[in-house]
């Protein structure tokens, strides 16, 4: 078992310029600055359209020092497929490509390239920066938004449908590993992303991304808010190795404790004003249900 | 080694031979053979390049666009809807510049849908910035991809190989099969001025804005008008790479064909017909035919399609009676598209000779020897009844 | 880089801070560090560097004490939020801008 990562190991080398175009306080800056730590600089990454294109820098100036691939919205997984190629044809086995795309990237628009991706075995890391719409093109709903989110093309009821279960999505895949962190535990992340660089094969690292302009909240409560999400049991740090599940982290110490309202979390953003008091009520007892489903499995 | 086998074994061959590093494709007919002919290749050992059944199409072109850009000589092949679907996808290799090289087995296009040979598919996407070369027969197929390969990996533009679907893909002709050697001496490994790697990091194809901006260093940087701008000055460029090209190959492997128009009884035409693929061929009965009548006539295949060689047709075609133009595709709502390139090349030339538009053999509609001598013959001795709007063969409304 | 006649201005972005500008500029308030209350800087050793940590644009350096770059820290307050020694204030930038001029 290898130790966790704490503060005074996390490697201090910066591989993101500051001075980049991302919003103050943004969950993903912080989600990708940890990771990129995790990732190393022997790293090919693939970005399709998003924040993170925009963070990265426009031409001809890169706030990333890894090399990158910018591709079209829907072919990340399947430009990712094709470095893995390229390196496997130049025998270079020591280069990782790792993919960073939004929740619209991921799991709407992408879904069908990284599905393949999946299916063929490919040895990348897919990490998807879940912000909950599409907010590169000015907060959007995408099938990530939670149930009730007010969004500009949900603007008045918010929206009715559930979020989609990426993770699930992908687990059911039998890839080898595939996990959930959030950008309030970046050292969980961190520790996340350097497991997924020993396994072989395809590797799926869902992270909970706040997103202060998107969601409606001052930009000093990033971490804060993503942390609640977690305490309430509203997203769950989970690995799922091999097929066999386990919650981690500060989602595992939740485990027999009470958990923090959810509608503490709701109030905290106004994207989730529409959310009757009825509705709170019921996603409250659809946590419950879940973790008295995961205290009997355990 | 001679060889009688289809024109999609033809492909499959030539992209064996040029040592192709990265194979994505997805089947779609009439290119499923050449796709399945390079799996062969691969598994058995005879290929040594990695083949990625990919899920799509638009995938297809994604993975070869990611592994050119990571320095690995990189090919696919499709048709039709296929080549539609990846469209995106066309505009994003050319800008990138990427030297992919893709076979294009021509079809129709829905819809409704057909499997039979036209080439709207190819003619459509002409403002992609790919280059295109149309083959004529299967000799013609693999002596392109070879080309292909070096002229891309020259200009750093990527090339569409087009042949027709059935009628070339899965027909059998004999053909000649190079060595292993004579084409080492020909195609170099490829070798790009920049690939991705981590030693000397960059960040690809990312949002460019519309001025010129500085760069790292503070230097003038430029913007996305000047990229676009060098894709094109360079396709007029590659014109003459393209004939640069050819002799290198007729140097190395003894035969060559014209890099941009191949003739036949043009010397003393009055009156040419023009088209693309292996109808140019097919006209050869029918000018065999019509000079028995005493009909002074030749017809031209155009190989390259895409940059337009201008110069070439009008040099060919000036001083003409009348210019006939065949062709299975067209321009929605105007006119036929290789008409309008000739009638446009054309139109800066001193003797302009009238043009005239046939549409036909789309959705593989059947095209008749007999059709062909009666609507040309029209054209030839009575020019003024044939208008300027597509006239139409084979229709039966 | 093997010179390339074809292919010329493909985009082609280099690694370099300051795509953004003076990202510094977007702040209303300045994050400043009591070097009376922060841990490591008291216990002269490392220690906590909670804000080195969850600073989203990597400004803030991990030596004692801590340092702000205030070229490009964007005023987000995270700092100041997560720190746990309550070390760190936001200070109105218009302060500064009367003491630089």
């Amino acid at each position: 078992m290898t130790e966790k990562t704490t503060i005074l190991t996390l490697p201090a080398d910066e591989l993101v310029h500051p001075g980049n175009r991302a919003c103050a306080g943004c969950g993903l800056s912080l989600t990708y600055r940890i990771g990129l730590k995790a990732l190393g600089r022997d790293t090919i990454l693939v970005v399709p359209p998003s924040c993170l294109t925009v963070l990265q820098g426009l031409y001809p100036i890169a706030a990333t020092q890894l090399p990158c691939l910018n591709v079209t919205f829907a072919s990340t997984a399947a430009a990712a497929t094709g470095i893995l190629g390229a390196l496997r044809a130049q025998k270079n086995t020591s280069t990782l490509v790792a993919a960073w795309a939004g929740d619209g990237g991921t799991s709407d628009i992408g879904i069908q390239a990284l599905s393949g991706a999946c299916e063929r075995g490919e040895n990348f890391i897919f990490i998807c920066y879940d912000n909950e719409a599409y907010m590169n093109t000015g907060v959007q709903r995408s099938g990530t938004t939670p149930q009730g989110a007010i969004t500009t093309t949900t603007p008045i009821s918010g929206k009715a449908q559930k979020k989609k279960d990426v993770p699930a999505i992908i687990a059911a895949h039998g890839i080898g590993y595939v996990a959930t962190a959030s950008a309030a535990y970046p050292l969980d992340l961190y520790d996340k992303i350097v497991k997924a660089k020993t396994i072989t094969g395809p590797k799926y690292i869902h992270v909970h991304t706040p997103c202060p302009a998107g969601w409606g909240f001052n930009s000093r409560y990033t971490v804060k808010l993503g942390k609640l999400a977690v305490e309430t049991g509203l997203f769950d740090l989970y690995e799922i190795e091999n097929g066999r599940f386990r919650l981690t982290g500060a989602s595992e110490k939740l485990m027999g404790k009470r958990r923090k309202p959810v509608s503490q979390y709701f109030k905290t953003q106004s994207r989730f004003r529409a959310l009757s008091d009825e509705k709170i009520e019921a996603i409250q007892k659809e946590i419950d249900a879940k973790w008295a489903g995961y205290a009997q499995s355990a | 080694m001679h060889m009688i086998e289809s024109g999609n074994t033809a492909a499959a061959n030539g992209v064996r031979l040029a040592k192709v590093q990265v194979i994505a494709a997805y089947p779609i007919t009439p290119q499923t053979p050449l796709t399945e002919k390079l799996s062969e290749f691969v598994d058995s050992g005879e290929m040594d390049a990695q083949y990625i059944p990919v899920e799509s199409e638009h995938s297809a072109l994604a993975v070869c666009i990611a592994s050119s850009s990571a320095g690995a000589r990189s090919f696919t092949a499709t048709s039709a809807n296929g080549l539609l679907y990846m469209n995106e996808q066309l505009h994003w290799a050319a800008g990138a510049r990427l030297p992919i090289v893709m076979c294009v087995v021509n079809r129709g296009i829905g819809a409704p849908w057909t499997v039979w040979n036209d080439h709207q598919d190819s003619v459509s996407q002409r403002d992609t910035g790919w280059i295109q070369i149309y083959c004529c027969d299967h000799q013609q197929i693999i002596d392109t991809v070879l080309k292909a390969f070096c002229l891309a990996e020259t200009v750093s533009i990527p090339v569409m190989v087009c042949y027709d679907g059935y009628i070339l893909s899965h027909t059998y002709m004999p053909f000649d099969i190079p060595t292993q050697a004579e084409v080492d001496r020909f195609l170099p490994p490829f070798a790009p001025a920049y690939a991705l790697n981590s030693e000397n990091p960059a960040n690809l194809n990312t949002v460019t804005l519309p001025d010129v901006r500085p760069d790292v260093r503070g230097n003038m940087a430029p913007g996305y008008m000047e990229i676009r701008h060098n894709l094109h000055a360079d396709m007029r460029s590659a014109i003459g790479v393209v004939a640069e090209i050819d002799q290198k190959f007729q140097e190395v492997f003894g035969r060559n064909g014209n890099p941009y128009i191949e003739p036949y009884q043009c010397d003393d035409a009055e009156f040419v017909a023009i088209c693309m693929g292996s109808l140019s061929y097919h006209l050869r009965d029918v000018v065999d035919i019509l000079r028995t009548e005493g009909l002074p006539v030749g017809v031209m295949g155009l190989r390259l399609y895409r940059p337009f060689p201008d110069q070439a047709v009008r040099e060919a075609l000036a001083g003409r009676k009348n210019v006939i133009v065949f062709e299975k595709a067209l321009s929605y709502g105007n006119q036929g598209a290789l008409y309008a390139d000739i009638k446009s090349a054309l139109y800066c030339g001193k003797k302009r000779p009238p043009v005239h538009n046939y549409i036909l053999g789309l959705g593989g509609r059947e095209i008749k020897t007999a059709q062909l001598v009666e609507v040309l013959k029209k054209s030839c001795t009575q020019p003024d009844t044939v208008g300027d709007e597509p006239q139409w063969i084979g229709l039966k409304l | 880089m093997k010179k390339d006649p074809f292919g010329r201005h493909k985009s082609h972005s280099e690694p370099g801070p300051g795509d953004g500008g003076r990202t510094g500029s977007w702040r209303v308030k300045r994050p400043v560090i009591d070097l009376t209350k922060c841990i490591p800087a008291k216990k002269n050793k490392p220690a906590c560097f909670t804000c080195w940590l969850f600073c989203p644009d990597g400004v803030i350096t991990r030596t004692i004490p801590p340092t702000i770059n205030y070229e490009y820290c964007k005023g987000c307050e995270i700092c100041a939020e997560e720190c746990p020694a309550e070390a760190i204030s936001m200070i109105d930038e218009a302060v500064f801008i009367k003491k630089e001029k």
